[in-house]
């Protein structure tokens, strides 16, 4: 028997869980099919950052707005996630960072965002616990937050099933058709469902959906390693990032650190998860070390990852499909997907009930994949060469 | 390319016996041991205070075997490259990630020996976190590593092999009130001496001489109670119990040790690559291996690690692995001797035994369910049963034992969840309304202890 839905959102991430939110928000009866368990991946095993420095000029529109959904995340969903303000500070310590830092300082002065720089005898009373080092600068933010990814978007699924949306959990999907009368979806443990509206929201396994439908993204699978403390008295309430991206701190109220390592590491083979290899931990251990010396006695008692999907130039794929009407992409966060889920969902429900959406996501389209490819300075900082070669 | 020297994890029984087989053969293989001395857990060597002590604690007999046994270790290791104190927390890409004595390295490896043993299986039970309670193989650490008892009035409790070896031991050094509370009923334990009888006659023997041994009237044993719950304040006053009538009965104490079996050190073996079964009548996962203790292209394991056997299978197991990896070093499939035959026949034989003693020494399950709420279970993030069970039960739960892990906390914290792992799958499972093994088997990630940040900066410690 088919059960027939206004949309079909594949991927029970955070990305998926959003959009099937907002589209019962604004009527649609939608289903959201996940493989295994929602949140599983890197929705739920990223580094919780809810950042809004450190962006190009024109990704503010999408993180403001999706900032301002997480800071009203209970309201939005009924459960809260851990959502915290905490701040951020945005450290550089190499001249061409501070040229960086900077230039990222204005961007968020000129987007809205109020950051305070700060340098030299103002920086080592602010952090007096940071390894003094000449030249450092940093900038601070108030608004910068962070969320527990663990529980967000299991709280947004049971938000959308209040609202009348329908989950298939541990539903593999093998097979799509397409029709004059839309999609139709089946696996071995999931009945037929069928809709006029899909949504690839398939994380790090969405290339396989663009493939079907003679589209071709450079999605390679991988996941930020990341190392958490044993839990020590709780003194450092914002997030630390360098901006040469050798150490990404925060610490939790119950007292954990938490920092992430680069570079990022591949999946394993079966791409089901990512193992990180012990170099790694080390290299993330020793910039702790470095950078906050009265760590260096804490012990690192847990690393984990997640899966995710990365595209060259760092951004995600959101919008209509070139090739299919009623298909629809949200995937690749690259590692940034986290902070604007919400914004995302609530775009690309817009477009789908064929309203002009509050953010033009024209620069996300996947079209963009067509013409010259930009590998972001991100993409080759954040990833070792031979694993971005290896992929690509 | 040169050829690597084979790596042998662990220098208990298994490792050792490995070792000594990779000797005769010519080759000297690495042994890594966490450990400063070589041992094992059950043949935990005795620290220098304990030596003086080791006719009373072994019996004359046993002291002097044990005596002879360790200096054959000893010779063995003085052949090896011997690296005592090696921590193993990460292998990855054919490469052993080694913390020792505060420095990082990475070994490579070509062929693989684990052998890193078992320890205490624990059901969680109420009270089960507060001081003065110990698991019983760190009863038997507190006596042979620090010259102590854990109490000097000591209830030992649980279903488990260790139960009476501690007991004795505990006894002939003199401990004064020893209460022993045997989870399995007598009638358990005669039907399971059927099959222990046939597949491991001389372990039964060893341990009704150990139960003749413990026939005294200062020791008080009661069959078929189960633990209930831990009382005390600050630290351990009693502990109740139930026994099989159903009356509850409080042992006023000061020490409770406590375990239900044995649980093999897998997590070293997971990253190796080793994959997993889960096996219906012990209720636990255990590594696939072949009959020689094969678990992959270069990755061998051996002992407890492997399948729950005790010393004797160990030794044969580790030995029967070495002739394996070098069968495998010769180009042949699998060794053929008549030596290999009788040992795939005598380590095979001790693992049935195992199957078979599992009804003497039963994994209470059914305990899971009945958990009151407030029961911590993760003692390390004191995540208690309660909060389990309202995860698995909620819209969009997790029902995948990972997953439950993600969202409570549980088994997050220091231990990795060596300790509450198996509390967790019985309680998933029967929250859940799911077989225990449908609900996934906890995956292990590097590193496998603590390690201090500071010990990976190498400039600062130069």
């Amino acid at each position: 028997m088919t059960q027939s839905f206004d949309a079909v959102i594949v991927g029970g991430g955070l990305f998926g869980a959003f959009t099937g939110l907002f589209l019962t928000r604004m009527g649609k009866r939608v289903a959201l099919v996940e493989r295994g368990h929602v949140g599983a991946q890197s929705s739920g095993a990223n580094f919780g950052k809810l950042r809004l420095q450190g962006r190009a000029i024109e990704q503010y529109p999408l993180s403001l707005a999706a900032q301002s959904h997480w800071e009203n995340f209970e309201s939005l969903t009924g459960e809260g996630c851990e959502y915290d303000r905490t701040g951020m500070i945005y450290l550089a310590s190499s001249p061409d960072g501070r040229q960086k830092l900077l230039k990222y300082a204005q961007n968020s002065l000129a987007c809205g965002l109020e950051v305070e720089v700060v340098e030299g005898e103002a920086l080592r009373r602010k952090m007096p616990w940071l390894a003094a080092q000449d030249g450092m600068i940093a900038s601070c933010s108030t608004r910068c937050a962070v969320a527990n990814p663990r529980l967000g978007t299991p709280a947004v699924v049971r938000a959308m099933l209040r609202g009348g949306g329908v989950l298939f959990d541990n539903a593999e999907v093998t097979r799509i058709a397409h029709g004059s009368n839309g999609f139709t979806l089946s696996g071995p443990t999931l009945d037929t469902v069928s809709a006029p509206v899909l949504v690839n929201a398939a994380g790090a396994w969405a290339a396989a959906i663009c493939a079907q439908f003679g589209e071709e993204v450079p999605l390679i699978a991988a996941g930020p390693p990341q190392f958490v403390t044993e839990p020590l008295p709780y003194t450092l309430r914002p997030s630390l990032y360098t901006i040469e991206g050798d150490l990404l701190l925060r610490q939790i109220p119950r007292g954990n650190f938490i920092f992430a390592g680069y570079p990022r590491t591949l999946a394993n083979a079966d791409g089901e998860h990512t193992l990180v290899p012990p170099q790694k931990t080390l290299a993330g251990m020793r910039s702790v070390a470095r950078k906050l010396p009265f760590l260096r006695h804490a012990e690192v008692i847990r690393v984990w990852s997640g899966v995710e999907g990365y595209l060259p130039d760092m951004l995600p794929v959101l919008g209509p499909s070139q090739t299919t009407p009623g298909l629809f992409h949200a995937f690749g966060g690259s590692g940034g997907g986290f902070q604007i889920a919400p914004a995302v969902g609530e775009n690309l429900a817009y477009q789908i009930c064929g309203r002009p959406p509050p953010v033009d996501l024209t620069r996300y389209s996947i079209g963009r994949f067509s013409s010259n490819l930009v590998v972001s300075e991100k993409m080759t900082s954040e990833f070792d060469p031979s694993g971005y070669d290896r992929r690509c | 390319m040169s050829e690597l020297h084979p790596v042998v994890i662990g220098a208990g029984p298994a490792g050792l016996a490995c070792a000594k087989a990779l000797l005769e053969a010519g080759l000297r293989p690495v042994v890594l041991e966490e450990n400063p001395r070589p041992g094992g857990q059950g043949t935990r060597r005795l620290s220098p205070l304990m030596t003086p002590e080791a006719e009373r604690l072994f019996g004359h007999a046993q002291a002097g075997a044990t005596a002879r046994r360790e200096a054959e270790e000893d010779r063995v290791l003085a052949a090896c490259d011997w690296r005592p104190g090696s921590l193993v927390w990460g292998i990855f890409d054919n490469r052993l990630a080694i913390l020792r004595d505060g420095r990082h390295d990475s070994l490579p490896y070509d062929r693989l020996l684990i052998a890193t043993g078992a320890t205490d299986r624990i059901m969680a039970f109420p009270g089960w976190t507060l001081p003065g309670v110990f698991s019983l193989g760190a009863a038997q650490v507190a006596l042979k590593q620090h010259a102590a008892f854990i109490g000097s009035r000591v209830v030992l409790a649980g279903a488990s092999p260790l139960l009476y070896l501690a007991a004795a031991q505990y006894l002939r050094m003199g401990v004064r009130h020893l209460t022993i509370v045997d989870a399995a009923s007598r009638a358990q334990k005669r039907r399971a001496a059927a099959g222990m009888a046939m597949t491991g006659l001389s372990t039964l023997i060893e341990g009704l001489r150990l139960l003749r041994e413990l026939r005294r009237p200062d020791v008080r044993r009661i069959d078929g109670a189960d633990l209930v719950r831990a009382i005390g304040g600050e630290r351990l006053e009693a502990v109740e119990i139930r026994h099989a009538s159903g009356r509850t009965e409080t042992l006023a104490c000061d020490a409770l040790a406590f375990g239900h079996g044995l649980r093999p050190e897998t997590q070293l073996a997971e990253l190796a690559g080793a994959r997993f079964s889960f096996h219906p009548q012990l209720r636990n996962w255990f590594p696939i291996i072949d009959a020689d203790g094969r678990a992959g292209q270069r990755l061998w394991l051996a002992g407890d690690g492997a399948m729950t056997g005790g010393r004797e299978a160990a030794a044969y197991s580790g030995r029967l692995a070495a002739l394996s990896m070098l069968a495998d070093r010769a180009g042949a499939a699998s060794p053929v001797t008549r030596e290999a035959r009788a040992l795939r026949r005598r380590a095979r034989r001790l693992r049935r035994f195992q199957v078979h003693s599992a009804g003497a020494f039963p994994w209470p399950h059914e305990q899971a369910a009945a958990m009151p709420d407030d029961t911590i279970i993760c003692r390390c993030e004191r995540v208690t049963a309660g909060e389990i069970r309202k995860a698995v039960s909620s819209t969009a739960g997790p029902v995948e034992i990972n997953r439950v892990k993600a969202i409570t906390r549980c088994g997050m914290g220091r231990c990795q969840a060596r300790f509450c792992g198996p509390t967790l799958q019985e309680l998933t499972a029967a929250a859940s309304g799911r077989p225990v093994e449908s609900v996934g088997r906890l995956r292990a990630q590097a590193p496998l202890r603590p390690i201090p940040v500071g010990s990976a900066d190498e400039e600062a410690r130069a």
